[in-house]
């Protein structure tokens, strides 16, 4: 088993992600959009959490920083963090029905906008509305879709 | 599973690295003044990302306008001819009382206003992210922009710059959650500062007293104090006003007449005669 089979493969889906999360939306659906590029980082971090984890999450969210104009480092932490959780506990969450996956991932990305805007706020001052919360709920519903989507393409590819 | 030895630091290590490097990240693009310039180049190597995700969207208009009849077409030019005639009318008065304006500063003894250049220029991305309202546009500084430079669309102020590339520009939008701006409200003559708090259409007034004269509709200019915004440009027109005797101020929320969320071409003004004698007066003691 070579040690860099089907990373590039995972760089590509990883890069589709990050162009979704900034491609030009209409201004009612922007607050919708889910958090593509930490849903694909956890799914490969669920998958094979010995090639994506903590460090491919805090280059992808350092690029997110980078794309939507947060103060650099605020979405890298955050992503840091969900990746964390998700490796330290993959063989448990694997085990979970699809239902259950989901609700986790949202307690996950409700974490991650947590994280996100209390960093914001300690240092940018931001205040808080529930509309931020959307992208937890679009989030969970995009989860099953795209857990399918991305495990038809990683055996597709034989990434392992 | 031979790869279960092989695997790097430790877990907990790794995220303790992850944790510090973005902690210090966020310390240097915060609190010191290089990042501007660091964030600057990152935007630029990151720009063929904006590009890409921007064609679905520029190749769907390309296409309508490909599609669009030839009546539509002439009905379009003949409505921009009609709105073009009005325009020159109102300027040809408009210029006259700017000599006007000029003449009797002068008997006044205050020098004229000399308005600055200005600057077409494109919005090619929009940042997307609630807590900051950015754009990036496709003029720099080979083109004459620098920092700094105000930003309006065609009913008020949009922006300002606030770093530049040779090609590109970004700038902050009057909402963003960092972002102030001084301004007169046109009945009364009173000065105010609105704040963006985040939200496309609102803006928040502060510090007015209570006994303030201010009422929802009035209008809000620039007041040209700030040595950022030259005067009499409209921003943002006053929708609510609630007084609450406990509080110390009145909470005044104002929505900007620039429609920010769908900007698409803005005009970069170089600041004039005005904006440069606050900014001297500003630096000297």
């Amino acid at each position: 088993m070579r040690p860099a089979q089907g990373l590039g493969y995972i760089y590509l889906s990883l890069l589709a992600a990050l162009l979704l999360t900034i491609i030009p939306l209409p201004y009612q659906m922007t607050l919708f959009r889910p958090d593509w590029a930490l849903l694909v980082i956890i799914y490969w971090t669920l998958a094979l959490p010995r090639k994506v984890s903590i460090g491919t999450a805090f280059v992808v969210g350092f690029l997110t920083d980078i794309l939507v104009g947060t103060v650099l480092g605020v979405n890298a932490l955050a992503f840091s963090v969900v990746s964390f959780i998700v490796a330290a506990n993959y063989l448990k969450i694997r085990n979970f029905s699809m239902l259950q996956q989901a609700l986790l991932v949202a307690m996950f990305l409700a974490l991650y906008q947590l994280l996100l805007f209390w960093l914001s706020h300690f240092l940018t001052g931001v205040n808080f509305r529930p509309g931020y919360l959307w992208p937890v709920l679009t989030g969970m519903l995009a989860w099953p879709w795209l857990f399918w989507l991305l495990r038809r393409y990683r055996r597709q590819l034989k990434i392992q | 599973m031979n790869d279960f030895f092989a695997r790097g630091p430790a877990l907990g290590l790794r995220l303790v690295l992850a944790v510090a490097c973005s902690i210090g990240l966020m310390f240097v693009d915060r609190y010191t003044d290089s990042a501007t310039q660091v964030r600057s180049y990152l935007t630029s190597a990151v720009s063929p990302l904006f590009y890409a995700a921007s064609l679905p969207e520029s190749v769907i208009t390309s296409a309508s306008e490909q599609l669009m009849s030839q009546q539509q077409l002439l009905q379009e030019n003949a409505a921009l001819k009609a709105r073009l005639l009005q325009l020159d009318a109102q300027l040809q008065l408009l210029n006259f009382l700017q000599l006007e304006n000029n003449k009797l500063r002068a008997l006044l003894g205050s020098a004229p206003v000399v308005e600055g250049q200005r600057l077409i220029a494109e919005v090619l991305a929009v940042y997307s992210h609630p807590f900051s309202h950015q754009v990036v546009l496709n003029k720099g500084s080979n083109d004459g922009v620098a920092v700094h430079y105000p930003l309006i669309d065609d009913k008020g102020v949009v922006g300002q710059i606030i770093s530049v590339t040779p090609t590109s520009s970004r700038a902050i939008l009057i909402s963003d959650n960092t972002h102030a701006i001084s301004l007169r409200a046109e009945r009364t003559g009173i000065r105010t500062i609105a704040e963006g708090i985040g939200q496309w259409d609102q803006l928040r007034l502060i510090h007015l007293p209570l006994s303030t004269d201010i009422r929802e509709g009035d209008r809000l200019l620039t007041s040209g104090l700030d040595g950022r915004f030259p005067e009499g440009y409209p921003v943002a027109e006053v929708v609510s006003v609630s007084r609450d005797d406990s509080q110390p101020f009145i909470s005044v929320q104002a929505r900007p007449y620039a429609k920010l969320d769908r900007i698409k071409h803005v005009l970069i003004l170089t600041p004039g005669s005005q904006v440069e004698a606050v900014r001297q007066a500003e630096e000297q003691p």
